[in-house]
């Protein structure tokens, strides 16, 4: 266990602004309950200290989806929850005004995910905003040699997936906590260092023990913010991303790499509207184009670090037929339909395998570049362990993958998801919710999920990095098994639709 | 009703003849002067009852006692009582086995008491006794849940265990331990909402006086939940042979097979205690996600909700 110790920082008052509600225990259901209410925190007076019963570091779009699917069950709608996120934007109403450009950070939601937003209530919000089902994908390379289409109708769906802007994600969440009875309360800090102490007895604390007591008696984590703030929490969820500082406080160790490739994202807009996802495989990544609404598209172009400067830096008509390039002629030729290539294979077909029969298109033509190019490096990085004494991990600090496949995000809202449950149980329980068992529950269901999916991403940026001969024709063989085998195909249309959660024994 | 007898009789000559070196629960009731259910005793058995008696009676105030035996049993309780806490030590079946157990339980008493089961407290009022608590396993989830407990155990440093650890969570520091035994709070007059005693019986020396004890303690129309291990072919097979020789879950001589009782047996003993046994559900182990899960497999692991007749 790491024992933190850190100095104690000048109390500062005007974090106030942003708290909405401090929660005090004064319903006869909490433990300290009525005179901590007297306790009431300014926060430059030596009283009790806010105490909750889970701090929430991280108030991106996995932490707040935590918080949102606590306040959607009706056993953990009573907790006390602290959300700590140094952005002071958080939780102000209506940042996003309607009209406006797209922002180039986007999210491919699956259905899964779209079914645990839908079951938070949060999907109602969402549709308020701009959003983009697709129903149709397209997978191809620059060797022209195959190319795969997939149909939310091979699977019997509507959709294969939404682009929602991050943004409107994290806000519609926060909204459906706000609108909940679940006590909240935003720090609008940086978390500084974490502190957890062995459990032991209580004896001679009097009737209602003070929360510094309970800490010192390994009852409670406690955490130092960077504005003098101390809380006080009985489990701390890491939501912090990949660089997380929950995670590094803890303990945890990771394994990963850093892949020598940097993602440019951007806004595009077409003369047409555009339904279907695409990508492309070039040597040096993968770019592809999502539909955002209204003419948009959202680009998220894998390359060298070297070239991605260039093309952060060129102009934007440079930039504009740099893209159309990649997208169609460019590096290769398109894949070529023969029939015979149909005919073969029609036995493997089947009548249920719409896409299969689909032809080959070209993606619509980018006109115009509506945003600025943003870049980002990209690694693969997953921690040891998602759990430790009282300390939970979600989202990118558990794992962080490639976009290649568009599952990032969604294998956070799962873990979200996972979690809110195994704390709904063991509230059912009577358990300590930073019991290592209740946590370790969690840890069991999500940790395999997303080794394998990470597992699989990681080997189709492997199988695309090279440029050879024998390789690419097994790349094309695979192509046309996923575009011509429908049990395959829809076996991978679920994976990657989030209804499966491992690719083999689901 | 003579096969009945056979097994209580048996049960009886069975305690002093095996050496009582590693029972774990051991608890010794006092039986009661008079035994209706009882056959006539013969000499051999009245003296081996008195000694019962004299052992349960020393054995409860304080360290010191009559018999060997006891100190014996006690002293190897208390090397092991400092575990009972330790997820991964000498119980840690019972604290895998917890969750599903407070599940069963959860249910059942929501349904008894008509509280609202997707509250987070809804044993708010009741008062529940928790008979053979240990070191407090079950009573603390309980008292989280909002009941009312109190925990008695015949082993005093059980009590001492149970009583320091609930005083590590200000949600359970109000529980109320007492080294004591049913009988006695029955003599107290004390009643309670509901009564538990689970993974006892199959320890005791007269099923049926516990039974009795158990029902006096129950309010009219209150709740009584006991769990044991069913004697069948497969429950000497998986919790004697496997779990205390194979697996070394429980250290040997844990479980006499013929202590346990079956669900008819269990039944029986409850009804004549006036209390009627609604549902019974079995634990059942599943070895690959290490977890129990309940289930209608009552032939090894069962525990049985009765409700006391007005």
């Amino acid at each position: 266990m790491n024992r933190v110790l850190a100095r104690q920082l000048k109390t500062n008052v005007c974090g106030s602004k942003h708290i909405f509600q401090r929660a005090w225990s004064t319903h006869v259901t909490r433990k300290v309950s009525s005179t901590a209410g007297s306790n009431e925190s300014n926060a430059n007076s030596t009283g009790d200290s806010p105490q909750h019963d889970i701090a929430i570091v991280g108030g991106g779009m996995v932490g707040i989806a935590l918080a949102a699917s606590l306040a959607s069950k009706p056993l953990t709608k009573h907790l006390n929850v602290a959300i700590i996120d140094n952005n002071p934007l958080l939780g102000r109403k209506n940042i996003i005004e309607k009209g406006h450009l797209p922002d180039p950070r986007v999210s491919t939601v699956t259905p899964a995910t779209i079914s645990f937003l839908k079951d938070i209530g949060a999907w109602k919000y969402i549709e308020e905003q701009r959003h983009a089902y697709f129903d149709k994908m397209q997978v191809w390379d620059y060797t022209g040699l195959g190319y795969t289409r997939y149909n939310a109708k091979d699977v019997d769906q509507d959709i294969l997936g939404c682009v929602v802007e991050n943004k409107v994600l994290q806000s519609s969440q926060l909204s459906c906590v706000q609108e909940s009875d679940l006590q909240k309360t935003i720090y609008p800090a940086r978390l500084n260092s974490m502190d957890m102490l062995p459990s032991s007895s209580l004896t001679g604390l009097g009737e209602v023990p003070s929360t510094a007591d309970l800490f010192m008696r390994g009852r409670l984590a406690k955490l130092e913010l960077s504005d003098g703030n101390n809380v006080y929490a009985k489990l701390v969820v890491g939501a912090d991303g990949s660089k997380s500082r929950v995670r590094e406080l803890a303990g945890i160790k990771t394994t990963g790499w850093n892949y020598s490739q940097n993602a440019i994202i951007c806004t595009v807009e077409h003369t047409v509207e555009n339904f279907t996802a695409w990508q492309r495989f070039l040597p040096n990544g993968p770019i592809a184009l999502l539909p955002v609404g209204d003419k948009f598209s959202n680009i998220v172009w894998t390359m060298d670090p070297t070239e991605a400067s260039d093309r952060r830096s060129m102009s934007e008509d440079d930039f504009i037929k740099a893209v159309n390039d990649a997208l169609d002629y460019g590096y290769g030729p398109h894949p070529e339909i023969t029939s015979s290539g149909g005919s073969s294979l029609s036995w493997l077909t089947g009548d249920v395998n719409i896409s299969a029969k689909e032809r080959f298109e070209t993606p619509p033509k980018v006109v115009k570049l509506s945003s600025e190019r943003m870049m980002f490096p990209l690694s693969l990085r997953h921690a040891k362990d998602y759990v430790s004494n009282r300390v939970a991990l979600v989202g990118d600090s558990a794992h962080t993958v490639h976009p290649l496949a568009g599952q990032g995000v969604n294998l956070g809202f799962a873990d979200a998801s996972a979690l809110s449950r195994a704390i709904a149980e063991g509230i059912a329980l009577g358990t300590d919710i930073g019991e290592a068992n209740l946590l370790k529950r969690y840890e069991a269901e999500r940790k395999p999920a997303n080794i394998a999916m990470m597992a699989v991403l990681d080997g189709i940026q492997k199988m695309y990095a090279v440029n050879f001969g024998p390789l690419n024709a097994f790349r094309a063989a695979a192509f046309h098994g996923a575009h011509y085998i429908s049990p395959l195909k829809k076996r991978i249309i679920s994976y990657a639709s989030g209804e499966q959660s491992l690719p083999l024994f689901s | 009703m003579n096969q009945m007898q056979r097994i209580l009789s048996a049960r009886r000559l069975s305690h002093s003849i095996i050496p009582q070196s590693c029972f774990l629960h051991r608890r010794w009731f006092a039986t009661s002067e008079t035994d209706a259910s009882s056959p006539p005793l013969s000499s051999a058995h009245q003296k081996i009852q008195t000694l019962e008696d004299k052992a349960s009676n020393k054995s409860r105030s304080t360290a010191s006692t009559t018999s060997s035996l006891n100190e014996q049993e006690l002293a190897k309780f208390s090397a092991i009582a400092d575990t009972w806490w330790h997820s991964e030590g000498p119980f840690k079946p019972l604290h895998l086995m917890n969750p599903t157990r407070l599940a069963f339980i959860r249910s059942t008493l929501c349904r008894h008491f008509s509280k609202d089961p997707s509250s987070a407290r809804p044993f708010e009022g009741l008062r529940l006794i928790d008979v053979g608590c240990g070191g407090g396993l079950l009573s603390e989830p309980l008292a989280r849940m909002g009941a009312t407990v109190t925990g008695i155990d015949a082993v005093d440093k059980n009590v001492k265990i149970a009583r320091l650890h609930a005083d590590m969570d200000p949600m359970t520091s109000k529980i109320e331990y007492q080294c004591t035994t049913a009988e006695k709070l029955v003599d107290e007059g004390r009643t309670f909402d509901a009564v538990l005693a689970l993974e006892v019986i199959e320890h005791v020396a007269n099923p049926a006086e516990f039974c009795n004890s158990l029902s006096a303690l129950t309010i009219p129309n209150g709740a009584t939940i006991l769990s044991t291990i069913n004697r069948s072919m497969r429950a000497y097979a998986s919790a004697i042979v496997a779990a205390e020789y194979i697996l070394q879950w429980l250290p040997k001589g844990t479980h006499e097979w013929s202590s346990f009782l079956t669900p008819e047996e269990l039944t029986m003993i409850l009804q004549r205690a006036s209390i009627d046994v609604k549902e019974m559900a079995g634990f059942v182990y599943n070895p690959i996600t290490g977890r129990w899960l309940l289930s209608d497999d009552i032939s090894v692991n069962f525990i049985a909700y009765g409700t006391k007749k007005e």
